[in-house]
């Protein structure tokens, strides 16, 4: 094989917030830990998040776990498990205070204790009174967050190793993972990185989408390596949408724009929230934007050339509302969607934020897969957390703040799992002759293929398809063309080509790798949601607009293997307390 | 181009914004950039990227000896 093998205990993949807190975790205790990143870890996309974390302190009002737990299996339209749910909101005070003590920089009440600011979706007395949950960091709560956690992995010498692309994972003939093989970005020299456990932590997928409010970096990658060693994908279906994000850039807009006066029209000027909501108008609830939006472009009444966006106006408030009320918005508008919003309608699409599905996991953090003992069969070796993971907290669709609240719950626990196993059993195994034959056999299609079609050229057409056949509202007729449609990108993927063929940072190579990673993630995303008849949570569809229990309360799994389609139970009960049993969810 | 190559790798960030601005950079400008311009912009890419982006949107005045840079980058 002659490649060069590292050792370690631990091999984390990925470098932000669930990354660092598990890296963190591991190296206290003593373990020796490698954390790979493909970019320097206070570069995450964890840096985006602003909200903060949702954590039940009752520091401003009364507050209780049990209402936090309430209110993330209802926003999960019940298709989260219970039992997970029912660990992240008891243990958020602890991983908060915790977090704190690691130097974070929250958001202070007078007396000293941390300030908790009001959040959608946050109520006492099950959905009774909103209450204020979040704790914050002004509005660089994630930025915060991967400084403190850099800072501490820092002093227990946690090994980064900074712009490393992993490229697949190392699995034996038993399926237990004992590494993962990987790129240094800046050589191209290829490293077997053995590990006792790994443990992936790479983040969303929001980039298969033509508009995403991602990073660039988000492309899947663990999702890919998951895929390619044949383990299945959980609820990818499930993605959360924001209505107003900028066309063509996927910067968010923020709904203040309509709170303001803003409203929308299509390619005719005409107002359409009148006839989709005639009271609510342009201040309709979320869902019912974005549904307005896709309709009002399915039905050929999209602006611009390709007929495909919506346009926001706001000129009508005059600069001075516009300056004064809506700070930012402007240069925005200007610098994203070269409009002056002052003048000219600022043109928007409903934009893909948040994946809720991911690799399988329970709350332990171990990744789980059918096998001979039943539906979720641990992976040995292999642990998954934070976004990239499907725990499944937030289910069918997120409640706002849990996501920095699943980075540092599941980050921990995955790690104390880690602990627990490697104490068990301390043997590292040989590795297989075959350890690195996927990933390099990648490579070398990639320097051999002739006169291959560009890989922007093919990304960009994935997320064309994924935006038109499977946004934010889902049409029976479009799944089933979009399906036929991804399948034959994912064939064109595989004879893309890169021009340049140099070693050192050839950033053409690692976005022909990450496509690798984007297209599972993408047909995993399109036949998960065509094969879905109801509608739950974020996953919308016109033609079975209801939810529908008796058929569907259960967890998708896609296999890349012939794109096969699995099922498995929903965690119905928690830990400790009663269940919450499924209701009509209205807000 | 190996100074290209380098610093359009170090222009991936964990804000979409930042992308967006710094790819549109390096297509316009980044070529025509002399040496000390270069070591200006390599110096900004070091900085966290909630701070590069209040440069780059105008929202924080930038150090006397980045600004000509910096106006760049916001000029897009």
């Amino acid at each position: 094989m002659g490649l060069p093998v590292r050792t370690f205990d631990a091999v984390i993949v990925g470098g932000g917030g669930a990354g660092m807190r598990a890296a963190l975790e591991l190296a206290r205790a003593d373990l020796r830990v490698a954390l790979l990143s493909k970019v320097f870890p206070t570069r995450s996309h964890t840096v985006a998040a602003q909200g903060g974390v949702a954590a039940s302190l009752g520091n401003i009002e009364k507050d209780d776990w049990h209402w936090h737990m309430y209110d993330t299996v209802k926003g999960a339209d019940y298709l989260g498990d219970q039992d997970a749910i029912e660990f992240m909101c008891r243990t958020a005070p602890e991983v908060v205070y915790e977090l704190e003590h690691f130097g974070m920089p929250f958001d202070r009440l007078p007396d000293g204790r941390i300030y908790q600011r009001p959040f959608g979706g946050h109520m006492q007395e099950y959905g009774r009174n909103p209450v204020q949950r979040a704790c914050a960091a002004a509005d660089r709560t994630g930025h915060a967050m991967l400084h403190t956690l850099y800072q501490a992995n820092l002093k227990v010498h946690t090994q980064f190793f900074i712009e490393w692309m992993a490229l697949d994972i190392v699995r034996d003939r038993d399926g237990e993972v004992l590494g993962v093989v990987a790129m240094e970005i800046e050589t191209g020299e290829i490293v077997i990185f053995r590990g006792r456990c790994t443990l992936l932590a790479t983040g969303g997928a929001g980039r298969i989408f033509a508009s995403s409010t991602n990073a660039f970096i988000n492309t899947g990658d663990g999702l890919g390596m998951v895929a390619r060693a044949g383990l299945p994908l959980q609820d990818m279906e499930f993605f959360q949408f924001h209505p107003t994000g900028v066309y063509g850039a996927g910067v968010l807009i923020t709904e203040g724009v309509r709170g303001e006066g803003g409203f929308l029209l299509n390619k005719n000027g005409e107002r359409f929230m009148e006839r989709y909501a005639p009271n609510a108008k342009d201040l309709a609830s979320r869902d019912v934007v974005s549904r307005a939006m896709a309709t009002e472009i399915k039905e050929g009444r999209g602006a611009g050339k390709d007929a495909d966006h919506i346009l926001l106006k706001l000129d009508h408030l005059g600069s001075e509302v516009i300056n004064r009320r809506l700070p930012g918005i402007r240069e925005i508008a200007i610098k994203f969607a070269n409009v002056d919003p002052v003048r000219e309608p600022i043109p928007v699409v409903p934009t893909a934020h948040y994946m809720m599905g991911g690799i399988p996991a329970n709350y332990h953090g171990q990744v789980v897969a059918p096998g001979a003992t039943g539906p979720e069969e641990v992976v040995r070796g292999l642990y998954a957390a934070g976004e990239c993971a499907c725990v499944s907290v937030h289910g069918a669709n997120r409640l706002g703040c849990n996501s920095l609240l699943d980075l540092l719950v599941f980050g921990r626990s995955a790690a104390r799992q880690i602990i627990d196993d490697l104490k068990r059993n301390p043997h590292l195994k040989p590795l297989p002759d075959d350890a690195a034959d996927r990933p390099l056999a990648r490579l070398a299609r990639l320097e051999t293929q002739k006169d291959g079609e560009r890989v922007a050229e093919v990304q960009a057409e994935m997320r064309r398809v994924m935006q038109a056949y499977c946004g934010v509202f889902r049409f029976g007729d479009l799944l089933k063309q979009g399906v036929d449609k991804i399948k034959e990108v994912a064939a064109r993927a595989g004879h893309s080509g890169i021009g340049d063929k140099s070693k050192t940072f050839n950033t053409a190579r690692v976005e022909a790798l990450e496509l690798d990673n984007l297209i599972e993630v993408a047909l995993a995303t399109m036949i998960s949601a065509e094969a879905r008849t109801e509608s739950r949570g974020a996953h919308d569809r016109a033609d079975h607009h209801q939810r529908d229990d008796a058929n569907w309360m259960k967890h998708t799994l896609w296999y890349k293997q012939g794109n096969r389609l699995d099922y498995k139970p929903v965690h119905g009960k928690p830990l400790t307390v009663e269940a919450f049993e499924p209701k009509a969810r209205v807000y | 181009m190996a100074d290209l190559d380098r610093v359009r790798w170090r222009c991936r960030r964990g804000l979409l914004e930042l992308d967006l601005i710094l790819k549109a950079f390096l297509e316009r400008h980044f070529e025509r950039l002399d040496a000390g311009q270069r070591e200006v912009f390599s110096e900004l890419l070091d900085q966290p990227d909630n701070d590069l982006l209040d440069l780059a949107l105008g929202r924080r005045e930038p150090a006397p000896r980045h600004r000509a840079v910096v106006e760049m980058l916001r000029a897009g």
